[in-house]
């Protein structure tokens, strides 16, 4: 069990508010998506969750239990930075031995299998990595710290294809074999949609979604037409974005399916489509 | 077993379509064991609940049942099941669909018979 209760969190830099007042509970065990875009405050969000900063006001909890008490241990919690804070004349092997004494749990045959299967030289240091194996051993650690709460801010940064194939196999084997809280940070949104169980969207500071994958996209659709009749359609609903290309018009629709009128649709010679996640967060998320 | 990621069916109603597919195809016999949601979640990199949900549409049906600490397998009859509940659906799936876009084409009755008969059916 680790269930994080988030409480009116605010964090201030200067006359920038990072995050506004924002309340959010994870339950245990689900792979959650952080999507915003940049500067929405996904890092001060992760940052304030693993205690690397201090908020202005509200309250983190581990089940139930405030992580900015003393009592509070960082060891069930690993946190993946976008940023390298390793020392840059480590050797990759060492990295994998000092994170064995922060996180017992952390499994090093697993994490030299990993090393194996992305073609990383474990003998080598950090500063002689680009920067998709510098990627590649940042998230090696992280999946084989065991953490009970595994945070991944852009994983799959600088990795070619067929590794970020890798990255995302070898972490549902992790997560099946061993079921974790898992957030994954990222703005490569479409590949790695499938893979989330909720999303979470941060927009200039404020939480706007938090909900299912599956449920978000079942409950989106795309509604093309002639711009007069998407236009008598979309009366009195909302809509998240449109775009009018000549005479031809097309809006996303947020809403449930009850309110989705197939007869209507079919009598102004409209088309349903499927939205995909990464084009709902656009429309979201564009000011 | 193959799926679509990009098609407009929610991927768990894919899952069960295509272990169907299977079924009626005969590469999966009855009392064949399925393919686990976790080879369905690291293969076609899906997250488990999505895989588990459609694996458990197929159970909720009584086309696979699951023997404890073993896996999923498929059920005695699950072909006639699944033919049966394919032909329920035909009409919907098919002819419903094929007379709308007919009508939008003005393609005339006669002509759809016409085609139909084109297509050869045994």
């Amino acid at each position: 069990m680790s269930t994080i209760q988030i409480k009116e969190l605010s964090m201030r830099y200067g006359n920038t508010l990072a995050l506004d007042n924002v309340s959010l509970t994870l339950e245990p065990n689900k792979i959650y998506g952080l999507l915003g875009r940049n500067g929405a405050g996904k890092t001060t969000l992760l940052n304030l969750l693993t205690n690397k900063i201090y908020p202005h006001s509200g309250d983190i909890a581990f089940d139930g239990e405030s992580i900015f008490s003393q009592k509070h241990s960082q060891k069930k919690i690993y946190y993946m930075m976008e940023k390298n804070l390793f020392p840059l004349g480590l050797k990759i092997k060492e990295i994998f031995k000092w994170t064995k004494e922060f996180y017992p749990e952390f499994n090093l045959d697993y994490a030299n299998s990993l090393a194996n299967k992305f073609g990383l030289d474990v003998s080598k240091t950090v500063k002689e990595q680009s920067t998709g194996y510098t990627s590649i051993f940042k998230a090696i650690v992280a999946l084989a710290s065991n953490a009970r709460i595994t945070i991944f801010d852009e994983p799959v940064l600088g990795l070619d294809a067929n590794h970020r194939e890798i990255f995302y196999k070898e972490l549902l084997a992790s997560y099946n074999e061993n079921p974790r809280t898992v957030i994954i940070s990222t703005h490569l949104i479409e590949e790695v949609a499938n893979v989330l169980e909720e999303v979470i969207i941060i927009n200039a500071g404020r939480i706007i979604l938090k909900k299912s994958v599956e449920e978000l996209l079942s409950s989106a659709y795309t509604i093309s037409g002639e711009k007069e009749n998407v236009d008598k359609y979309l009366q009195g609903r909302e809509y998240v974005s449109a775009e009018t290309l000549g005479k031809f018009k097309s809006a996303i629709v947020l809403a449930d399916l009850q309110s989705r009128d197939e007869g209507l649709a079919k009598k102004l010679e409209l088309d349903f489509t499927k939205t995909e996640l990464q084009q709902l967060f656009i429309g979201l998320t564009n000011s | 077993m193959k799926l679509n990621l990009s098609s407009d069916t929610p991927i768990y109603l894919q899952i069960a379509e295509a272990i169907e597919d299977d079924i009626l195809k005969g590469i999966l016999e009855e009392e064949a064991q399925v393919i686990s949601t976790t080879e369905i979640s690291v293969n076609f990199k899906i997250n488990p609940a999505t895989a588990g949900k459609g694996i458990n549409l197929l159970v909720d049906e009584g086309i696979i049942y699951k023997k404890r600490g073993v896996g999923m397998f498929v059920s005695v009859g699950a072909k006639e099941k699944i033919l049966q509940k394919r032909i329920d659906n035909f009409y919907e799936n098919y002819i419903a669909v094929l007379i709308d876009e007919a009508s939008k084409l003005n393609i005339s009755k006669a002509e759809i018979i016409k085609m139909i008969e084109r297509g050869k059916i045994k």
